[in-house]
């Protein structure tokens, strides 16, 4: 096969091909779109904007959008990467779509480009909320600083969306994914502040993937600054799940027939 | 790593693959020079779907090689020149006609503009509706249309008219013949006998994970024209029956019989010459699933005509327990 070589697309283009078309399959489906930005904003107005203590203290209010902020990247990655990549496992198109000549990391870098779009969509109301009904605020530095910590923090749960997506099947990723979100979401300090934890969780706590990225995120936000080893922690936990991710995507070889 | 032989498109050599306890490939070897329209024929589950996954690069094999345009086909290079169909159930539903083609388009160096592509399936009217809301012709024509977006010189269909009518048929033929003739490699299965007959030049026969024939259509066709004739015959004529010649298989159900046999006027000649006490005698045209029978002779065997030689011999030569059912194991 020597008399004509063709060159494939470059992995830029294919990757931005598959996360424009992913985008324009999540963004018809406008159930998926709205359940998304509308729970932290939701979480916000319910937990947050209610409490005068926390609302009307800026640094206080800031925090508490941040940590909501976290939880809103963290449960966009688990869902469209865990849930949303098993159901495409379970549609016959898959497959097809590994026929293509492009190799694994173009789909996949696709999907992480598709996924950090929707994270920060989820970001928009939940700022707009805490500006309007809260007296939080953010100099311009900051903000900046942290929408860049956004892919940081979607990394590794993006990747243990992807490791739960391509391990296991359509039911039993969606059920994984919540039996891995809210605890982890929890013990995170994401729905309440550790402060209010007993001294032996707030210990654990600080290994946990979530308590990382809160701290990291509420630091960059506010200046609170987070415990010495959250980075370490948040990088260790990124190696361990792309580990994950990589071994399932490659024990997966689609749906299997018996 | 570049084989010897460079203009074959596909290599495949000695190929085993298994689903757990089911061997749905076993020991298959297959060369299809460039240019070649080659249809794999065999019965639902005989491993044709499982062929083409392995040389599409969506499985690996278990043991042997497949080579892809001389490569690996887990390569991605290697599959810029293939193109292959979705199920036509498996389209984005969100997704309109002309966005999946985009998509598609946009994995090769020198696709077919959109247009051109849905034209040649007679669907370019439908490039702004979702794929959810197409019928189920118009599914079918898409997805094969998609294997040719990529303009690749070699196509890899599976079942590609399966649950289409009669025009629809036609329209895809006639789009593949074309492709064809521009050049391309066409590797299609089928469990339609008039499928294969209509496009392919060269004819594999798959069943139960092995290679059963491979030749021209016509000696093919030959091979699998089998008939089935019955005869009700008492018990002590039953003999008479085993020692007809060309019998490739003979089946009993109390003293009613079911031989198969590709000249059936030939049997029907010798009940009648040599005055066997026959009644009931009807002649039936053989399904497919009966003609691989009578290839396979209820065991998989790698020579066809070995196949049917040895069917032909038991048929001929009764055992101590008397001529009884030959097939075993029908190929589902």
């Amino acid at each position: 096969m020597t008399a004509t070589t063709l060159a494939p697309r470059s992995p830029l283009h294919l990757t931005l091909l598959h996360a424009r078309f992913q985008f324009l399959e999540t963004v018809r489906v406008p159930i998926a779109v709205i359940g998304n930005l509308l729970f932290p904003s939701l979480a916000m107005f319910f937990f947050v904007v209610p409490q005068p203590e926390v609302s009307q203290d800026p640094g206080i209010a800031t925090a508490a959008a941040a940590q909501l902020a976290t939880f809103a990247i963290i449960s966009t990655c688990l869902f469209s990467f865990g849930a949303g990549v098993a159901e495409d496992r379970a549609m016959p198109f898959d497959p097809y779509l590994r026929t293509l000549p492009a190799g694994a990391a173009p789909r996949l870098a696709g999907r992480v480009v598709n996924g950090i779009v929707w994270c920060l969509l989820a970001l928009v109301p939940l700022i707009g909320i805490a500006i309007v009904f809260t007296e939080a605020t953010i100099t311009p530095q900051r903000l900046l600083v942290s929408l860049a910590l956004v892919p940081v923090v979607a990394l590794p749960f993006l990747l243990l969306g992807l490791a739960i997506g391509y391990a296991l099947s359509n039911k039993a990723a969606i059920a994984v994914v919540q039996a891995v979100l809210f605890p982890l979401a929890f013990a995170g300090g994401l729905f309440m502040p550790p402060e209010v934890f007993p001294g032996w969780m707030n210990a654990m706590s600080r290994a946990l993937p979530t308590r990382a990225a809160r701290d990291l995120v509420i630091d960059v936000a506010t200046g609170y600054s987070a415990y010495a080893l959250a980075l370490p922690v948040l990088v260790g936990w990124t190696v361990l799940f792309a580990a994950l991710a990589v071994t399932a995507y490659r024990r997966d070889e689609g749906r299997r027939f018996r | 790593m570049r084989s010897a032989v460079t203009n074959h498109v596909v290599q495949v050599e000695g190929v085993t693959r298994r689903f757990g306890a089911v061997t749905a490939l076993d020991d298959v070897s297959l060369d299809v020079p460039e240019g070649e329209l080659v249809g794999l024929l065999g019965p639902n589950g005989a491993g044709k779907t499982t062929l083409l996954s392995l040389v599409s690069g969506i499985r690996k094999p278990d043991s042997g090689e497949i080579r892809l345009f001389g490569r690996s086909p887990r390569d991605a290079v290697a599959r810029l020149g293939l193109g292959t169909t979705p199920q036509e159930t498996g389209l984005p539903p969100t997704l309109k006609v002309g966005e999946v083609v985009d998509l598609v388009a946009g994995h090769y160096p020198d696709p077919m503009p959109r247009g051109e592509v849905l034209e040649r399936f007679g669907i370019g009217d439908l490039a702004g509706r979702q794929t959810g809301g197409l019928s189920g012709g118009q599914k079918r024509r898409l997805a094969v249309a998609l294997a040719l977006v990529g303009r690749p010189r070699l196509v890899l269909l599976d079942e590609p008219t399966t649950g289409l009518d009669v025009e629809a048929r036609h329209v895809l033929w006639d789009a593949l013949r074309q492709y064809h003739a521009d050049g391309a490699t066409v590797l299609l299965t089928s469990h339609y006998l008039e499928e294969i007959e209509a496009l392919a030049q060269r004819v594999v026969v798959i069943g139960e994970g092995r290679v059963l024939a491979d030749d021209s259509l016509a000696a093919v066709l030959d091979l699998v024209a089998v008939r089935r004739v019955l005869v009700s015959v008492p018990e002590h004529a039953a003999a008479a029956l085993t020692r007809i010649p060309g019998v490739v298989s003979a089946e009993r159900d109390g003293d009613r019989w079911t031989l198969l046999a590709s000249d059936a006027d030939a049997v029907v000649r010798t009940l009648v010459r040599d005055d066997v006490p026959f009644s009931g005698l009807e002649v039936r045209g053989a399904s497919l699933e009966e003609a691989f029978l009578a290839l396979t002779g209820g065991e998989p065997v790698r020579d066809a005509a070995r196949a049917a030689d040895r069917a032909a011999d038991r048929a001929a030569a009764p055992s101590a327990e008397g001529p009884t059912a030959v097939p075993q194991g029908v190929p589902r």
